[in-house]
């Protein structure tokens, strides 16, 4: 568990946490990217920009 | 094996490709590329000592630079920065497959309003209006009558970006309430899927339901050729069924494949890492 920059609410982790996934928060909904896996570190996503995509 | 992953979002395509990678014992150096700087002629800490670098990047402009600097630095990569020039931009994607023979929807290019408004007007209606540069199925329109044509136009002008003021504009394919993705090694079909929908889009970013399709020989034979057209990869070539054949609208460069993941018989991240052993062992070879 960590706490959601956002909304302050804890945020439930998996084990395989990779640097760089995002991970949403289930009381706000906020997508939250990892700085850091240890200890886990959360910031706000990067919003959707127009050229992201396969 | 030391195999670098150019990233800036980890999505569960590429925690697959990194859970096989370490799996199988190699050393994987992950790039995250909003973090580092690329000079005309040392590599960044890392890179230099990769035998392969993997380009999972999410941004497209990202991808075709950062692509051309590991090529600089000769440093094997995929996919190779001529592929990411040609995929990433529709018209030149559309040219290439027109140029090697490939059935592809009928496509204008047009620079202006007035002249984008005629290539809608001959294409007759519905017919679709692209961003070059897009993906996910976003900004697409499908232009029912002169009046949409006329505001759809408008808006794309005053959005801001030159890139929208260079109008793609194609027929629309009646196709069969779904599309078909092939995700192809060098292609080496690796799995296909139908993506179906009621929506006209019928992107998994949309929504649309996937299930698994076996391939024919001619769609086998679209795939290896319009790999071959774009310069090889891993690809995800999109197909759309047209009564009695195919076409081709699309080859994708960064290609995820979780959705076929789930469906496909084959395992995706398997047949993938498989295939980047093969290119890196290659690639050393071809440097000892």
């Amino acid at each position: 568990m960590t706490e959601c920059i956002e909304c302050g609410a804890d945020v439930t982790l998996h084990d395989n946490l990779e640097v760089g996934e995002i991970v949403d928060c289930a009381t706000c909904g906020a997508e939250l990217e990892v700085l850091g896996t240890g200890p886990v570190e959360l910031d706000s996503a990067p919003e959707l920009e127009e050229d992201w995509g396969e | 094996m030391q195999i670098g992953m150019l990233y800036s979002r980890i999505r569960r395509d590429e925690k697959l490709l990194l859970s096989e990678l370490r799996e199988r014992g190699h050393d994987v150096v992950k790039i995250d590329v909003r973090k580092r700087r690329f000079g005309l002629d040392e590599p960044p800490g890392g890179i230099g000592e990769c035998d392969l670098v993997l380009d999972r990047c999410l941004a497209t402009s990202r991808s075709r630079y950062v692509t051309r600097f590991v090529d600089q630095y000769d440093v094997p990569v995929v996919n190779h920065p001529e592929t990411a020039e040609v995929c990433a931009d529709k018209a030149h994607n559309s040219l290439v497959l027109a140029d090697a023979g490939i059935p592809t929807p009928a496509t204008e290019v047009a620079f202006t309003k007035e002249a984008a408004l005629e290539a809608i007007e001959s294409f007759g209606y519905p017919c679709v209006l692209k961003p070059i540069v897009g993906s996910w199925g976003r900004l697409m329109a499908k232009v029912d009558s002169r009046n949409a044509a006329e505001a759809i136009l408008e808006h794309k002008e005053t959005l801001g970006h030159y890139e929208h003021k260079v109008f793609y504009v194609q027929e629309f394919v009646e196709k069969p309430g779904r599309d078909i993705r092939v995700v192809a090694v060098d292609g080496e079909p690796v799995g296909a899927m139908a993506r179906s929908s009621d929506h006209w889009l019928t992107n998994a970013a949309q929504g649309a339901e996937t299930e698994r399709i076996d391939l024919n020989d001619e769609m086998r034979d679209l795939v290896a050729r319009a790999s071959d057209a774009v310069g090889g990869g891993l690809l995800g070539v999109d197909l759309m069924e047209t009564g009695d054949s195919y076409t081709v609208h699309e080859v994708n460069h960064t290609v995820e494949f979780k959705a076929l993941n789930e469906i496909a018989e084959t395992d995706v991240p398997s047949a993938v890492v498989d295939w980047l052993e093969e290119r890196a062992r290659v690639g050393r070879e071809a440097t000892v």
